[in-house]
């Protein structure tokens, strides 16, 4: 008769020494490592993982995170359904009343930035002249703090606040919103009104690596380095991702078993920004994936998504001053001009390794695309810029302690907004100097070890490099331009 | 003093520590899935263990603040089965209640595992108990066609209500309030409460008029609940199905419809409408 030895995983899986693979992988990343470093700024983390969940239900981080933030397909439902798990369990009555939904997460950490083509001041310019150097910090430090907020007000009555600050406490709301669950008694009817994540599939809000370089989605966030040129000031800037938070309504709706999902929304073309300090119209954003099984592989999903969106290209009103877009009066930016990001995902399980791919295909107005107000004379030969990109991120899950990752970000210019000329460097506003330009490769590899598993908080030994590769965007020489970033720390939620 | 033989003692402690945690592997079946004990191993210690327990006793961390323990898999009582009171269930009923879950308690619907997921979380739970090594599952019951809703039919259902002592628990309207409930307690010695039908929400063990059927036969083992197989005939049960579908007032069903179109059954449901609350208790109009 074959054995198997029900507590074997949790000695070897919950201890709290940390696995000899895990002390090597943080060895590796700590001390191996030979980049230069850049400095920068640390962002917030602004992620989502909250044991406040876990005491409010008694489960394990790992019955909703695949490794926390990361969600499993349990935990998609869960969030799906208005954070409930459905078991008429959901609403505060039934909670203690000393139960207060609040988690808080931070990173104190160490880590080292690498830029190397740096503007720096030329020492041997006796008139401030400028030149490129290359730049290395490193030392001890911390991440922004996320305090999130979530649950239910009511039985399928659902909400999440997420006041988040940068690494000096300066603190903004990255999410704000109410949602109505189950509307007339489906799951193919949910709203929610606010400042929230785009539905999109692969999160960045849950996104396992936090380094500078790698803590966001290159892809979600790319925009043409022919953009925001500062030529016209009377250009406002142009900042957009789908991975920002963005204000609005959202649709969505999901079978029972969470398969096939689906959201529609529509969002002020603000960028997430509170005060509507831009324009007045409205995007919209649009999902749709299905997913199915195979064999005992698991879950594999697929699924489209397409963000139409406008921003204005000068404002109708100044105050202060005609003709400069610092003086903008909030909302009354026009001249919109359209942009889109529309792509396709593939998510696929081959028991503990996944894989995520993605491919992006965006375009940006050429107003948007060479800075120029829509009242005045686009460059000569401008045209819409459109890149593609691709995303693969893998992980492999030893178990729910100990996770790998890597990710690779590949970003192709298809079309310049201004015309290529080989003999000249950028010249902003006429021309660009290859077909390449602005392209960008980023590679990630990381870990987590988490060396308890708990239905009370979440902490983890987080060893992360990544490094990025932009051509021809060196600030003076018009050179490659690479940054690299090291990070080591303690990754924790309660 | 005799000198203490460290040897032995390793030895013993050893034996004494590894004896409770060897776990014969089982398998499971369930259509078409075979479920593999190493693989419900990994799934159990993602999703389960926070309330069943490393161990399966049901004494997981967050046991303590349940007031519906968790399943103990060492004694493998289990409630919802298609087996006859005192047996073990089967693979499919295990599977169903994973895949459904529990309402009014902390076990949620599983729905998102995939089906090879709970097939191997099966195969894996089975281990916990010697009664799989020794028992096998009992032989499934078997559910006549139900027969047409009349309001004969509810009404005799009512009075087996009454003759079978039900509202003892239940309460005489069904809402889990009868002068014995207060004193319930199931296998664990926790209080456990009589089901409210007023309420309307779904079943222990599934949400279907054959799930109630089910119910009345097999029993709920580990709970107050028995079964009356031996008690009432085929016809008599689902009588009673019938009735106790008019007592959840707030649930529409054919039983409710015919019901409410006589003078007695209009008079009673009237009278035993719950009005929702602002609280978002689930209690609805």
């Amino acid at each position: 008769m074959q054995f198997v030895d029900a507590i074997s995983l949790t000695r070897k899986s919950f201890r709290v020494v940390p696995s000899l693979l895990g002390l090597l992988l943080t060895s590796v990343l700590l001390f191996t490592a030979n980049t230069p470093a850049a400095a920068a700024p640390l962002s917030a983390i602004n992620v989502h993982a909250l044991p406040a969940f876990a005491r409010k239900y008694g489960m394990p981080c790992s019955a909703c995170h695949l490794a926390w933030p990361l969600l499993s397909p349990f935990g998609q439902a869960f969030k799906d359904n208005g954070y409930q798990l459905g078991n008429d369990r959901d609403a505060p009555i039934y909670q203690n009343p000393a139960y207060w939904p609040v988690t808080f997460r931070i990173t104190p950490q160490w880590h080292r930035e690498n830029e190397n083509r740096a503007q720096v001041d030329d020492p041997t310019s006796t008139t401030g002249g400028q030149t490129e150097g290359n730049v290395t910090t490193h030392g001890f430090d911390w991440s922004g703090l996320d305090f999130h907020t979530g649950g239910t007000l009511a039985k399928n009555v659902s909400f999440y606040v997420l006041p988040s600050s940068d690494n000096t406490g300066a603190f903004h709301f990255e999410t704000v919103f109410a949602r109505l669950d189950n509307l007339a008694g489906t799951s193919w009817l949910n709203l929610k009104l606010g400042k929230f994540e785009l539905d999109n599939l692969l999160s960045e809000k849950r996104i396992l690596t936090l380094t500078n370089v790698s803590g966001v989605y290159t892809n979600y966030h790319f925009q043409p380095a022919t953009e925001n040129n500062g030529l016209n000031p009377a250009f406002p800037t142009f900042t957009f991702g789908i991975g920002d938070n963005q204000v609005g309504l959202e649709l969505m709706g999901h079978s029972k078993d969470d398969r096939t999902r689906y959201s529609a929304s529509i969002l002020s073309s603000n960028d997430g920004s509170p005060g509507l300090p831009t324009n007045r119209s409205y995007d919209g954003f649009f999902t749709f994936s299905q997913a199915f099984q195979v064999g005992s592989l698991g879950l594999q999903r697929i699924g489209a998504f397409d963000y139409i969106g406008q921003a204005p290209t000068y404002f109708q009103f100044t105050e202060g001053g005609v003709g400069n877009a610092a003086n903008g009066l909030p909302g009354t930016g026009i001249g919109n001009r359209s942009f889109y990001r529309a792509g396709l995902i593939g998510q696929f399980f081959l028991k503990k390794y996944d894989l995520t791919a993605m491919y992006f295909h965006s375009s940006d107005d050429k107003y948007l695309a060479t800075g120029t107000p829509s009242n005045l004379a686009l460059p000569t030969g401008a045209r819409n810029a459109t890149w593609n990109g691709a995303l693969f991120e893998s992980h492999y899950t030893f178990n729910p302690q100990y996770i790998l990752i890597q990710r690779v970000e590949l970003v192709r210019m298809s079309q310049q907004a201004l015309p290529v000329d080989p003999t000249n460097g950028y010249i902003p506003g006429v021309s660009v100097p290859f077909q390449g330009f602005g392209n960008e490769d980023v590679y990630t590899f990381g870990g987590r070890y988490y060396p308890f598993i708990s239905t009370r908080a979440g902490f983890a030994f987080h060893g992360e490099y990544a490094f990025s590769h932009q051509r021809g965007t060196a600030p003076i020489t018009g050179r490659d331009l690479d940054f690299s970033s090291l990070l080591a720390g303690f990754d924790f939620a309660f | 003093m005799r000198k203490l033989n460290i040897t032995k003692l390793f030895v013993a402690v050893a034996i004494l520590l590894a004896a409770p945690l060897l776990v014969a592997a089982q398998e499971s079946h369930i259509g078409k899935y075979d479920g593999n004990a190493g693989a419900g191993k990994q799934l159990y210690f993602r999703y389960c263990w926070g309330c069943h327990g490393f161990r399966g006793d049901g004494n997981g961390e967050n046991a303590q603040y349940l007031n519906i323990l968790p399943r103990n898999f060492v004694a493998a009582t289990f409630k919802c089965r298609s087996t006859v009171t005192g047996t073990l269930p089967t693979d499919q009923d295990l599977f169903n209640s994973i895949k459904r879950g529990f309402n009014n308690s902390n076990m949620p619907s599983w729905i998102e595992l995939t089906d090879q997921n709970r097939a191997d979380l099966i195969a894996f739970i089975k281990g916990f108990s010697p009664r799989w090594k020794t028992e096998k599952a009992g032989t499934p019951i078997t559910i006549p066609a139900e027969p047409p809703v009349t309001v004969d039919s509810i009404k005799h259902g009512k009075e087996l209500f009454t003759k079978l002592e039900c509202w003892k628990c239940h309460g005489p309207e069904g809402r889990g309030d009868g002068p014995s409930a207060s004193t319930l307690t199931d296998n664990n010695d926790q209080p456990i409460r009589p089901y409210n039908f007023a309420a309307g929400s779904r079943f222990k063990c599934g949400s279907t008029n054959a799930d109630l059927y089910k119910i009345f036969i097999t029993g709920l083992d580990g709970t107050p609940m028995p079964s009356f197989a031996d008690v009432i005939k085929p016809e008599e049960a689902w009588d009673l199905v019938h009735y106790l579908r008019t007592l959840q007032v707030t649930h529409k069903s054919p039983e409710l419809a015919l019901w409410v179109t006589t003078k007695e059954g209009a008079e009673i449901v009237a009278s035993q409408k719950i009005y929702g609350t602002p609280t978002g208790s689930g209690i609805k109009q």
